[in-house]
């Protein structure tokens, strides 16, 4: 049984569009101080459907302020972010909300799991307020967890797994909708080294199928691994190691 | 690609499920926040419970006892009065038209005592009266055992012990027959009364018939106080001519009461008593109010991590203010719900300890809920707002 969430664009994206998911041109945020902060600087970006990217960095360097402007939780100070296509400028604050319900997928490093609630039920949330009713939510949820390889835990109370166990149900409930994009904050920060490991391969595994997904991290060995590398220092996006050739698709 | 955006959107039932997150998973807190509103709404039930049911209560014996009875006593004092009335009023009074039964009571100077070896100054404050053998029925009064005086026993010396008299000489229901030193005469008690609501003064009295009292205790029989029944419809005019029937001379040394106004402003005096309680009864419902908010802010704050994820699941400010809204509401709608039921209970529990028929009034209820509705909605509307204002990336970085 197949859903696709309410309110999800016409045409589904597959790993061979190749076109624009995610577009950034001279974005800059700066926060007021003495002196301000000047967190994102001339930042150009493009990120094609199916690509997996590690934007790397050390502390400080914009990474999560770049997370936070990618996913519309925060605006640039100026230049152009589009998400999906849609100029992030243009849309008031319940269009923002209504972008991340149904185009972007977020999974952060504290996992930020609902107490009291199932697996299922915390997966099934990542379509929450797409207004879908809960039981075609939960078919999709099982679906997701399978996808993430915790079939077996739907049941379990999500604050009781363990740590790599919840991190996957936090995955899952960004996959749930098949968003545009998933945005994924130090995924491994709270798991050890193996745990880590199974994680990055099942973030590799997703991408195969199709999935874009941006992962911020500090931990370059991990960035390494994947197809492309996004640099920031200080704000500035000092390394792409994308190649021209491999731009998305007009 | 650039496709319509749908706007978010959270289902009725979604909603519910939102708001009960926080009472699921902080069930103490939740059910100590929701105590104050109880034992608010419990308070004002119940003191509107007890009030409608003593009311009611009081309806019923002012039903059953009539509110068109009037005592006439003559005023004593300086400038007031000799303290009796004249030998004639008793018959006087009986040819107004529309009353109905009139008796009389005499006070004498005699005492009673258990036995005659009982020293005369352990009276028990117990007095000796003369009366009429129809005042049991004028007063709507019941025997508690035995019989009332009656015409055939009316010069024999016999007596009728009032409710407190008969407990003071020790004589209970099933001794009748017991004799007591009465003047200075052995009297046989024949009956003893159950309490008489309308003139409590009698309770403490031992009765004697009018013929009795002057065969055995050499007293005159002039009236002291007069009980008049009369049609109801005609009380006021029966009140306005009674002072000048009984006294033409001086009709000024004649009052005249209405006992059931004694009920009644007793029941006003309650009233004023209900009102005070209710007062307090607010102030502890503002009270659970203040404490819905305390928690529900502190709530916001504890959760910072969740709005932040909400927001990032796509909901808008409105959706996290109805979450904290609703919460508020529902921690104050079940503080209601059991404030409702603990104060039918504690009235229930109490009017069942007094006899009294239970009646909870609808408009006790159904306020109860309401205030308990409009407290979670006052005490869940800055925290909601504060919740809404919570920056996404602030929350997220919270932990």
């Amino acid at each position: 049984m197949s859903l696709a969430p309410a309110g999800s664009p016409s045409t589904t994206l597959t790993s061979g569009d190749n076109s624009t998911v995610l577009s950034l041109s001279e974005v800059t945020k700066t926060y007021a101080g003495t002196p301000p902060v000047h967190a994102l600087r001339d930042v150009n970006l493009d990120i094609c459907s199916g690509e997996l990217v590690a934007v790397v960095g050390p502390s400080g360097s914009g990474k999560s302020t770049l997370l936070h402007v990618v996913g519309t939780l925060d605006r640039a100070t100026s230049g152009t972010v589009a998400v999906a296509g849609h100029d992030v400028d243009q849309l008031n604050d319940k269009q923002l909300s209504s972008l991340r319900s149904r185009h972007i997928g977020f999974v952060f490093q504290q996992f930020f799991l609902l107490a009291g609630e199932t697996a299922l039920d915390n997966v099934a949330d990542g379509l929450l307020y797409t207004g879908m009713a809960l039981s075609n939510r939960r078919v999709l949820g099982e679906q997701a967890l399978a996808q993430v390889g915790l079939a077996h835990r739907m049941d379990h109370e999500a604050t009781k797994l363990s740590g790599g166990e919840r991190q996957r149900v936090a995955i899952a409930r960004a996959l749930i909708g098949s968003p545009d994009i998933i945005l994924a904050d130090e995924p491994t920060g709270n798991l050890d080294s193996q745990t880590g490991e199974d994680l990055v391969q099942l973030i590799e595994n997703l991408n195969a199928t199709g999935t874009t997904i941006v992962v911020i991290t500090h931990d370059k060995d991990m960035a390494a691994r994947f197809p492309r590398r996004v640099s920031l220092l200080d704000g500035r996006v000092v390394e792409d190691t994308r190649k021209t050739e491999d731009r998305c698709a007009p | 690609m650039n496709t319509t955006l749908e706007p978010s959107r959270l289902a009725p039932a979604d909603m519910m499920r939102a708001s009960l997150i926080g009472l699921r998973t902080r069930r103490l807190r939740s059910v100590l926040s929701a105590l104050g509103i109880v034992i608010g709404i419990a308070a004002m039930v119940g003191v509107l419970g007890l009030s409608e049911s003593s009311k009611s209560d009081l309806l019923a014996q002012l039903d059953r006892l009539g509110t068109n009875m009037l005592r006439i006593e003559a005023g004593s004092g300086i400038g007031i009065g000799s303290g009796v009335l004249p030998d004639e009023s008793t018959a006087m009074v009986a040819r107004i038209g529309p009353v109905q039964q009139v008796a009389s009571i005499s006070e004498t100077e005699a005492r009673v005592y258990r036995t005659d070896l009982v020293p005369s100054g352990q009276t028990g404050g117990i007095s000796v009266a003369a009366v009429d053998e129809n005042l049991l029925m004028t007063l709507q009064g019941q025997m508690a055992s035995g019989v009332f005086l009656d015409q055939a026993a009316s010069n024999l010396p016999v007596v009728v012990l009032g409710s407190v008299a008969a407990e003071r000489l020790g004589v209970s229901a099933g001794d009748n027959g017991t004799i007591v030193w009465l003047g200075d005469e052995w009297f046989s008690v024949v009956g003893l009364m159950e309490t008489l609501d309308l003139s409590p003064d009698l309770d403490r009295s031992a009765l004697v018939s009018y013929a009795a009292a002057d065969a055995y205790l050499d007293h005159e029989g002039v009236p002291g106080t007069i009980y008049v029944r009369t049609d109801p419809d005609d009380i006021d005019d029966v009140r306005t001519v009674l002072p000048a029937t009984v006294n033409p001379e001086s009709p000024d040394e004649v009052e005249v009461t209405r006992p059931s106004d004694a009920l009644e402003a007793k029941e006003a005096a309650d009233q004023a008593f209900t009102n005070l309680l209710l007062g307090l009864g607010a102030v502890a419902l503002l009270v659970g109010g203040v404490g819905i908010a305390n928690v529900m802010v502190i709530s916001v704050l504890e959760r910072r991590g969740e709005i932040g994820l909400r927001r990032a699941l796509g909901a808008t400010k409105r959706h996290i203010s109805i979450q904290f809204l609703g919460e508020s509401l529902l921690l104050a709608t079940i503080g209601g719900i059991g404030g409702v039921l603990l104060g039918g209970a504690v009235t229930a529990a109490y009017a069942w300890s007094r006899g009294w028929g239970v009646l909870i009034p609808t408009v006790a209820i159904v306020g109860g809920m309401g205030a308990a509705i409009a407290i979670g909605v006052l005490a869940g509307l800055y925290p909601a707002m504060r919740a809404a204002r919570v920056s996404p990336t602030e929350a997220l970085r919270t932990l």
